[in-house]
């Protein structure tokens, strides 16, 4: 119950961060992507912000053996630059510069009662089931298309 | 023009730190949005393991209150609705979905928390999605798409 009252809790700190800097405004995101029009540096300083706390935070809560309400970190392990992590972001990329919504803003423009963040919730999830069904094949694809007996 | 508040920008960018830095510090986990919410989609409350992500569920609660305290609340003048765009949102929005669940995170999860844990693998996110949504953008508003639209 802990871990969901933090959960909670984060979650509206979350979204108060995004609606004071302005970046639910799908407007003054696209501004900020838009290099050759009158450009809008806001998001710049909201990626700052939010970096420069975890940048120093991060070292000291990662010094604990444990978090205060779970029994271990669950960070991502990889470390390896490999294709999908490249086609994967460079795909988010033209979706965001589409729709100028990334999946923090999406969500919290549910409150303002337009259709815009709905479309693109609804959208996210048939794209990111897409790619469930894409990977499920490739990976059985892989399986059976590798050779048995080549050695190298 | 859009007026340009950095003080705004900075502040609520210091939130979504302190956010994510809570998140670890009390539940050891990572704010990334897109892997929340993919994750909250596929919880199946019947198993004991399931029943542990539901977390995830109270986070996005959260985001809804959260963006309805600020909305109704804190803002000194409301936030502006950008006008419909379906197809951008439809197309946009599919993009992201699989682009995020293939490169494993969003502007949340790489870009906030990956930065802070000084991951390479999501500084190089970062720099890819973020240079492929900049010229994404120029091709719409100023390229050869422009023209036609």
């Amino acid at each position: 119950m802990n871990q969901n009252l933090v959960a909670l809790f984060t979650g509206v700190l979350f979204s108060i961060g995004l609606g004071l800097s302005q970046m639910v405004d799908r407007d003054r995101v696209l501004g900020f992507l838009d290099v050759a029009g009158t450009w809008d540096p806001t998001l710049l300083f909201v990626l700052g912000g939010a970096v420069s706390v975890t940048v120093i935070a991060f070292r000291f809560v990662l010094r604990r053996s444990q978090p205060i309400f779970a029994n271990e970190f669950r960070l991502p392990t990889r470390r390896d630059i490999d294709r999908p992590l490249i086609l994967g972001a460079v795909i988010f990329g033209i979706g965001w510069g589409i729709s100028g919504y990334c999946p923090g803003p999406g969500i919290t423009a549910l409150v303002l009662g337009v259709w815009n963040p709905v479309l693109f919730l609804g959208a996210f999830i048939v794209g990111s089931l897409a790619h469930r069904w894409y990977q499920s094949r490739t990976a059985g694809l892989a399986e059976s298309d590798r050779p048995k007996d080549t050695v190298r | 023009m859009a007026e340009f508040n950095w003080v705004t920008g900075l502040l609520g960018g210091v939130l979504i730190g302190l956010s994510s830095t809570l998140m670890l510090a009390f539940n050891g986990r990572i704010t990334g949005i897109s892997g929340i919410l993919n994750g909250a989609a596929r919880i199946d409350r019947t198993t004991n393991a399931a029943r542990s992500e539901v977390w995830r569920w109270y986070f996005l609660a959260g985001m809804l209150l959260g963006g309805l305290l600020y909305e109704f609340g804190i803002a000194t003048q409301p936030t502006p609705r950008s006008t419909f765009a379906p197809v951008a949102m439809l197309i946009g929005g599919l993009l992201v979905g699989f682009g995020t669940r293939m490169g494993n995170g969003c502007t949340s999860g790489h870009g906030v928390c990956g930065l802070g844990r000084l991951s390479v693998r999501s500084f190089v996110a970062v720099c890819t999605f973020l240079s492929t949504a900049i010229l994404t953008v120029f091709v719409l508003r100023h390229g050869l798409l422009a023209i036609v639209k």
